[in-house]
């Protein structure tokens, strides 16, 4: 069990105690506790497969039975709750209890196959260990073991091998009680038990790696990880998850250099002992289509470099930009790579042209970030969540986009949470959190939210209710504006969600105009004048306000700048791609810092490699404003941080920028939180919305993203790509099967499923298979899209 | 009788030596004439079932077992079209690097399938570290009348549980011919 001491949470001291003895040990615990948990607080361990402290208890495997006094038979501790006076005894007192667990023991693998030098879990399996330690040396069962054809995939990802099962349970309760995709169902009696899927339903669920995890045998196991490695074989790091703003603890595995795994690991605060499928599965784009030497363009043509030149060349771009220069971070940032952006681009190129947003933005959501969010301390948590009366959802769909704050949001509406979220229908993912919903067409954001009913208005003023607001809010004008008002009206509190992993980091390493790090405004003096002294300069040499977002990209498109500085960014992820590509192609010299070869780097005068996740330590903020620190998986990796290219180049310049994660930490550290006063938002108000069918868009957790290529079993669970809008609207079109949608990039044909929605609305995923929305319609989100009957999907 | 000088009884000693028989072994001239024991650690061989698919199933016990670290094995999935081994997982990288082995047998202990053994080959000295990793071509034991080189299919109506209850006892034509549809399969669906 472990005990989370949130910070300001008020810790429950149980009042009603019992005692209980267990193996002669008096103890008093808490009401209601099991057995097994009883005991293990003493250090006693009894055997268990079935049992799973997050699942409820179901006694399936028999494994854990004791012997508890007035009772006349076995008892399983998994599922007995301790009562007063109760006296237990385990394996290590009575003989009734070893005798027991060694005849189930025996049961167990009556059926068992000698499968374990083959087996993906042997060496690292319960069921193994187990028999190993008390199991019988020599079988007493000659006959023919039950089998059946191995493996069979539940779905692409997920190979299921029935012989090894020994029904458990545990996959089967995830799915249901965690996941809520209870896509995978024990069937059958007998010998003949297994787990199975229905025919033409495999288990697509987005957690369902986390099922091999918490198997213990080696039943299910993985296409991708399938006879890579042993687990003598690895060597473990505990790293963070790169893949969005939830933040999750993981293992990294790794054999020879090269990534074979990665688990979820256990943080109770945070993803518990969950994580996504996309957490887990995606990681080949780390070896695969890399940057390895730097480049610099000679004669119009990229050539690989040395260090020495490539960064003599930047510091020459550089030297002829100082005070007109553009800094892009990109949304995938550390916290001090993008601190080292952010020094880098005031202290040295003497510019506050800074953004790290690489999606729809807007300036309405930079004075939201930098007034609400920058620097914000950790208030809201995932705990928090779990307490709250109500979490009213705006412009986020937590499943696709922080798969990990919808499982606690479905955890929290098991245990009575109410959630409410506004959008345009209900999706599965909210279906799942018992979630109301508040109709709204994209972009009426505004008008729903000041249209709230006085019931939820009501709740939301209870203490501990939480409004949280995606980034796709920055769309919509005036949302921002709309929801922080909500949140001061109702004192409710207010968290942002963003999507990627980098960009809570970079807002509070002030990777942003007018914002330096730690949500200190640029305009004020104190602010000015504490970070100078830090980065060694005097404070008027710190710039003045400069241009974001739009107006940022407008400049470059114009090709104003001498010098455009762009780390990890994907030109089709803008809004505004087509800004960038101007810039791109205009007389504007680019450096560029990325791991892999893109449009902007082969556009780019000097290119510097940098190093993926594994390759260096750093930090993530997840949405919380929770650090999440990682350690460097491969020491001997020859790329070096975003951070430590950028204090190389300054170097050349004569300038110290801070580049060892260490250094970046302590000066951050020597900052400290900003107590001054904070920027304040300029209300933005909504605008009327236009007329026609209107987008509604998001990113699925699986689709096209760059970090889930090279992943083939992973992508083969993704949702499929399908048009969603109401009966009424898809009538009033003459939609029956194919919608054909167009924008002013193109248009695309794809599958209708009709849902139950807004009418005149119609939803498509954002960047997937046949529908990347801002490259082929070149609309966004609340856009206005032209819809048609037929069409070739 | 008077002592002997003590220079002439210790030439007694080579003077009757003279008469016995020779211990001296002639390495390398006369090495066929003296083999080593029958039970001589020497080079590893990875063995094939009779009908030539390799016994090894890449478990890479015999690397958990081998206190010097010198066993590299990589596993991978036999598949319907290329299969080397009966069952599912087959050995696809074997290496013994013969710098570090000290030729204890905890390897050949550890093989659940018999597919790794030692035979009686000393003579594996060289004079670089490169030439001293064996491969797997290396170690695989030589091809017998009777066996199919894989990949191939398993004999037509057994399962790998036949495979190691010693049920096969050679390399069906079947096998050959089922092989080669399969090879032309691929080729219509590729081509």
């Amino acid at each position: 069990m472990t005990i989370t001491n949130e910070p300001g949470a008020q810790v429950a001291v149980p009042t009603d105690l019992v005692n209980v003895t267990i193996d002669g040990v008096e103890m008093q615990v808490p009401k209601g506790t099991l057995v097994i948990r009883a005991a293990e607080l003493i250090g006693i361990e009894i055997p268990r497969f079935c049992d799973h402290p997050l699942l409820d208890p179901v006694a399936a495997c028999r494994a854990c039975l004791i012997e508890v006094d007035g009772m006349p038979k076995p008892q399983p501790a998994c599922a007995q709750m301790v009562a007063e006076g109760m006296n237990v005894h385990t394996q290590h007192s009575s003989q009734v209890a070893a005798e027991a667990q060694a005849g189930v023991m025996e049961f167990l693998l009556v059926n068992h196959p000698l499968d374990c030098p083959v087996c993906d879990k042997g060496g690292e399996c319960p069921l193994q260990n187990q028999a190993m330690s008390v199991g019988r040396p020599e079988t007493r069962f000659t006959e023919e073991k039950r089998t059946f054809p191995k493996p069979i995939n539940v779905s692409a990802q997920i190979l299921l091998d029935r012989e090894r099962c020994v029904s458990c349970a545990r996959c089967t309760r995830f799915a249901e009680q965690i996941a809520g995709d209870p896509m995978i169902e024990l069937l059958e009696r007998g010998a003949q038990q297994q787990v199975g899927t229905a025919d033409d339903e495999p288990f697509d669920s987005y957690f369902s790696g986390n099922t091999i995890q918490i198997c213990p045998v080696g039943a299910l196991t993985s296409a991708d990880y399938r006879f890579r490695s042993r687990p003598f074989d690895l060597v473990s790091v505990p790293t963070t998850c790169e893949h969005c703003a939830s933040g999750c603890s993981l293992r990294t595995d790794y054999r020879r250099g090269v990534v074979t795994r990665r688990l979820a690991w256990d943080d109770p605060e945070v993803n518990e002992e969950w994580n996504c499928d996309k957490g887990r599965f995606a990681f080949r784009y780390q070896s695969h289509g890399r940057i390895n030497a730097p480049l610099v363009r000679e004669n119009g043509e990229l050539r690989v470099a040395s260090w020495p030149e490539a960064l003599a060349t930047a510091a020459g771009i550089f030297e002829a930009a100082r005070g007109n220069a553009g800094v892009l971070v990109g949304g995938r940032s550390t916290v001090e790579d993008a601190y080292a952006y952010s020094v880098m681009a005031r202290a040295v190129l003497a510019t506050d042209d800074i953004d790290f947003r690489v999606r729809a933005m807007s300036d309405e959501e930079a004075g939201f970030l930098a007034a609400v969010v920058a620097g914000s301390p950790v208030t809201t948590t995932y705990g928090s969540l779990e307490n709250a009366p109500l979490v009213l959802l705006v412009d986020i769909e937590p499943e696709d986009e922080s798969p990990i704050v919808f499982l606690r949001l479905r955890k929290a509406a098991r245990g009575g949470t109410r959630v409410v979220t506004v959008a345009s229908h209900l999706t599965t993912g909210s279906e799942k959190m018992n979630a109301e919903l508040v109709a709204c067409a994209p972009g009426d954001e505004v008008r729903a939210l000041t249209e709230l009913s006085a019931d939820i208005r009501t709740a939301l003023a209870v203490p501990g209710a939480v409004i949280m607001v995606g980034e796709r809010a920055a769309a919509v004008p005036g949302a921002f504006t709309a929801v922080a008002d909500l949140a001061k009206s109702t004192g409710a509190a207010l968290v942002w969600v963003p999507r990627r992993a980098g960009e809570r980091s970079a807002l509070d390493a002030g990777a942003l105009a007018g914002l330096l790090p730690g949500g200190r405004p640029l305009t004020d003096a104190t602010a000015r004048e504490e970070v100078a002294r830090i980065w060694g300069i005097s404070a008027d040499r710190l710039p003045q306000p400069g241009r974001s977002g739009r107006a940022l990209l407008e400049n470059a498109a114009r090709g104003d700048y001498a010098a455009l500085l762009i780390g990890g960014v994907e030109v089709d992820d803008l809004r505004d791609a087509d800004l960038l590509r101007a810039a791109l192609e205009s007389e504007t010299s680019v450096v560029a810092i990325s791991t892999h070869h893109n449009e902007v780097t082969a556009a780019a005068d000097v290119v510097f490699p940098s190093g993926v996740v594994t390759e260096k330590s750093g930090t993530f903020l997840d949405w919380e404003g929770r650090p999440r620190p990682f350690g460097q998986v491969f020491h001997e990796a020859l790329t070096t941080s975003d951070a430590g290219v950028i204090s190389a180049i300054a170097e050349v310049m004569d300038a110290t920028v801070e580049g060892s994660v260490t250094g970046i930490r302590g000066q951050i550290g020597a900052l400290g939180p900003w107590r001054g006063a904070r920027t304040t938002r300029t209300a933005v108000a909504a605008q009327p919305a236009a007329a026609g069918v209107r987008l509604a868009t998001w990113r699925q957790l699986l689709d096209l993203g760059l970090m889930q290529s090279d992943e083939p079993h992973l992508a083969a669970t993704a949702r499929p790509t399908v048009a969603r809008m109401s009966a009424a609207t898809a009538a009033a079109n003459g939609i029956t099967e194919i919608a054909t949608l167009t924008g002013p990039a193109g248009a695309i044909s794809l599958p209708v499923e009709i849902t139950e929605m807004v009418p005149d609305v119609v939803w498509v995923p954002m960047n997937s298979e046949g529908s990347r929305i801002y490259r082929d319609l070149g609309l966004g989100f609340g856009d206005v899209v032209q819809i048609s009957a037929g069409g070739r999907p | 009788m008077p002592e002997m000088p003590q220079v002439v009884r210790g030439f007694g000693v080579t003077f009757n030596t003279i008469f016995k028989k020779v211990v001296t072994e002639q390495y390398p001239e006369d090495s066929t004439k003296y083999p080593p024991k029958p039970r001589f650690h020497g080079r590893h061989q990875l063995n094939r079932w009779a009908d030539g698919l390799e016994k090894c199933i890449g478990c890479e016990l015999c690397a958990w077992a081998c206190p010097a670290d010198a066993i590299f094995v990589e596993g991978a999935e036999n598949s319907e079209t290329e299969r080397f081994s009966p069952g599912e997982r087959y050995g696809r990288v074997y290496q013994i690097n013969y710098v570090r082995c000290i030729f204890c047998g905890l390897c050949i202990e550890a093989c659940p399938t018999r597919a790794l053994t030692m035979t009686n080959e000393f003579e594996l000295a060289d004079n670089n570290r490169a030439d001293l990793i064996y491969e797997k071509k290396d170690l695989l034991a030589p091809m017998l009348p009777g066996m199919l080189a894989p990949p191939h299919p398993m004999v037509p109506g057994t399962t790998d549980t036949d495979y190691y209850a010693g049920k096969i006892t050679g390399a069906v034509p079947e096998q050959l011919i089922e092989q080669e549809l399969l090879d032309e399969e691929v080729s219509e669906v590729t081509s």
